[in-house]
């Protein structure tokens, strides 16, 4: 048996032969059981009810691998979870792509994949199909991951920028800023305390919840990097149309807001891995505002703002706790922490 | 809250009609600058109040001159260099530490302690602290000095870029041109140096000076208490900013800084030459000083061509009045320093102020 043998991962255990085979069958396969990843095929065999299907994928390479309200594992199911919910869709399955430098601990690896199993078991979606590669020390930072997810779409959703219009309101499913705030106060060289936790949570219960009890839901998308103000200003420019938010009606979390502050951040430029932003029917914002926070993962949701006019070119405008008005523009890359 | 916007309104209306002008108001702290984008302050004005973005960010005043210098001891194989993170993509004559390549030895730090502790963990190389900032971050670097000192870390060494505020305020108002009435005094150094530090401004140039901390209301009634003094054609010295400025200051830090550096001249970005307006470490501590133990006479760097940061900090234009501002110049590529610095003013123009355009 690999475990006791090797502690740690080698350039053989991605290599095709006896040790690539012990690491699947004795380590990840038992992690994430389900009938269909135990037929080990070349490709997974689903049997879909729907010809509407979602697909996409995406790869997490987070730094640090393990952090306050999460880890990379649940994050790479999380995240590729939520991109299936927010076009409308109910996820199926899940493929699972490992790149692991030589020498990373099967310690470390077994605890991501604890988080990957819990994860796809929270969300009702199975890893079916997977990958796993090894490569020399320090050509990975550590482990990177890659999943890919196959959704149905839920019947009659029909969800897009073209279905916005003015008046619609703009709905957040909770505080902005945790998981951004988390991972940076979480980072080397950031040696203060913090009580912050990543809001990381797969929302596909909650998405299918609101679609399947509300007709006026008309966009959503989950807002994670470049934070709520990115995925304001992708609204605003595929619409033509402008934006105004009332920062009063935000839900941020006091300790994220002192941090971001203490640091120089605008919270509405952090990531969120476990919220998603809503544009629906003035006649129906409230009844989604409800649905939201009968969710556990939506108690904090608020309607935020609404589509407006455009004047001249479209834009995001923010309404002040004092009554000012500021544009906020589509974050500009990384922003560096201030030094007074 | 609504009453206390009316009422510091009402004091700003008062103002305008009383003087019948266009009053200049220069806020002297970047975070001050950030705050009022940050918070739309000027949208809660009169229009004839205007803002000014004074030189209150660090990395913007830093002299291209000294980046120079830092390329410069970045491009010898036995030197470290420690440096804040705004610092690097700041642009001297031969480009910046970003673009500088092999990039290697070039480590970003949050504090002057992880400079020194890199020296410790690093003793066949030596660390050059990229020291720059206000009365605020000086006493930091002055403990990491006596620290070095006291433990016999020999392989570290600073290079003092540190300024003191009052004396570039006083720079400002002695140019003939400038158009500034007021201060909005910085709240950050006001804790170290205490609002008696402006006391002489007010008195010699008749200026309100007014120091406030950053949440929006107190910089609404900073201005509110500027615009007051204004209409009643007086000048005084007032901290509203009271839970954490004292008259006096943080006595201690004071010492620490008198202990390791003197004033000397030096050059700021934009503004030139300044009498006494730098920091440099005394005698005692030269070992730790960058420029003596390499031997380097620092020059003054030329500005950019077509550059106008240094008229954006004397308060003579605003950021769009630049031609490379948002052409040439933006944060991802940023040609003059008032662009890097999240808290300088051209970057906060271009994150809070862009307006729509107008057909």
């Amino acid at each position: 048996m690999k475990t006791e043998k090797h502690d740690k991962i080698l350039l053989a255990h991605g290599g095709g032969g006896q040790l690539s085979d012990e690491l699947i069958r004795h380590t990840i396969q038992p992690k994430l059981k389900n009938d269909i990843l135990a037929e080990l095929g070349d490709s997974a065999n689903l049997n879909l009810t729907s010809n509407s299907v979602c697909f996409t994928t995406d790869s997490y390479v987070v730094k640090p691998l393990f952090f306050n309200g999460g880890d990379i594992g649940k994050l790479a199911v999380c995240g590729t979870v939520n991109d299936l919910a927010v076009a409308g869709a109910k996820p199926i399955a899940l493929s699972l792509a490992l790149i692991i430098e030589t020498g990373f601990k099967f310690e470390l690896l077994e605890k991501i994949l604890d988080g990957i199993s819990r994860a796809a078991k929270e969300n009702d979606v199975n890893i079916v199909t997977g990958d796993t590669k090894t490569v020399e020390a320090g050509a990975v930072d550590k482990i990177f991951i890659n999943t890919a997810g196959i959704g149905e779409r839920l019947a009659g959703v029909d969800l897009g920028f073209d279905k916005i219009a003015v008046g619609d309101k703009i709905i957040i499913s909770g505080t902005i800023g945790d998981h951004g705030m988390t991972i940076i106060s979480q980072r080397e060289g950031l040696k203060f305390q913090s009580q912050l936790k990543s809001d990381c949570a797969g929302l596909a219960k909650l998405t299918c919840q609101l679609l399947q009890n509300n007709s006026g839901v008309k966009f959503m998308r989950d807002p994670t990097r470049g934070g709520l103000a990115a995925t304001l200003n992708e609204i605003s420019r595929a619409t033509g149309l402008s934006i105004e938010i009332n920062e009063a009606k935000i839900p941020v979390n006091p300790a994220v807001q002192a941090v971001a502050d203490m640091l120089g951040f605008d919270v509405l430029n952090i990531a969120n891995e476990g919220k998603f932003a809503a544009v629906v029917s003035p006649e129906s914002a409230d009844n989604c505002l409800n649905i939201c926070k009968n969710n556990r993962l939506g108690k904090q949701a608020g309607i935020i703002g609404e589509i407006i006019e455009t004047c001249d070119v479209p834009v995001v405008e923010i309404k002040t706790r004092i009554g000012g008005r500021r544009i906020v523009q589509m974050p500009y890359g990384s922003q560096l922490p201030r030094i007074c | 809250m609504l009453e206390r916007i009316y009422k510091a309104q009402l004091l700003c209306d008062t103002a305008c009609k009383t003087l019948g002008r266009q009053i200049n108001i220069m806020e002297v702290c970047g975070t001050h600058t950030v705050s009022i984008f940050r918070n739309g302050i000027r949208s809660t004005l009169p229009k004839k109040l205007k803002l000014l973005s004074g030189p209150g960010c660090p990395v913007c005043v830093t002299d291209t001159g000294y980046i120079d210098t830092v390329l410069q001891l970045a491009g010898r194989d036995d030197c470290l260099i420690a440096t804040y993170g705004d610092m690097i993509r700041v642009p001297g004559k031969g480009g910046s530490l970003e673009t500088k390549q092999p990039s290697d030895n070039i480590r970003i730090v949050l504090s002057s302690e992880d400079a020194l502790q890199l020296a410790r963990d690093n003793p066949q190389k030596t660390v050059v602290f990229v020291a720059v900032g206000f009365e605020t971050t000086a006493p930091a670097t002055a403990v990491a000095v006596k620290e070095a000192a006291a433990g016999a870390v020999d392989n570290f060494c600073i290079l003092s870029g540190h300024k003191l505020v009052v004396p570039a305020m006083r720079a400002l108002l002695a140019e003939k041109n400038h158009n500034i009435d007021a201060f909005l005094c910085p709240g950050h150094v006001s804790v170290i140096i205490g609002y008696g530090a402006f006391a002489g401004i007010v008195e010699r140039f008749g200026r309100p000076c007014v120091v406030a901390g950053f949440e929006p209301m107190q910089i609404i009634e900073g201005l509110a208490e500027i615009c007051r003094q204004l209409a009643e054609g007086i000048a005084e010295l007032k901290s509203i900013y009271t839970a954490v400025v004292t008259e006096q200051g943080n006595t201690t830090a004071q010492e620490i800084i008198d202990e390791c550096f003197e004033p000397a001249d030096g050059y700021w970005r934009g503004l030139g030459r300044i009498e006494k307006s730098t920091l440099k470490l005394k005698d005692k501590f030269s070992q730790f000083d960058a420029l003596k133990r390499f031997d380097i006479t620092e020059t003054p760097g030329e500005d950019v061509s077509g550059c106008r940061c240094g008229e954006v900090l004397c308060g003579l234009i605003e950021p769009p009045e630049c031609e490379l501002f948002g052409e040439s110049c933006t944060p991802q590529a940023p040609v003059g320093p008032c662009m890097v610095s999240s808290e300088g003013a051209c970057a906060a123009w271009f994150k809070y102020g862009r307006k729509r355009k107008r057909a």
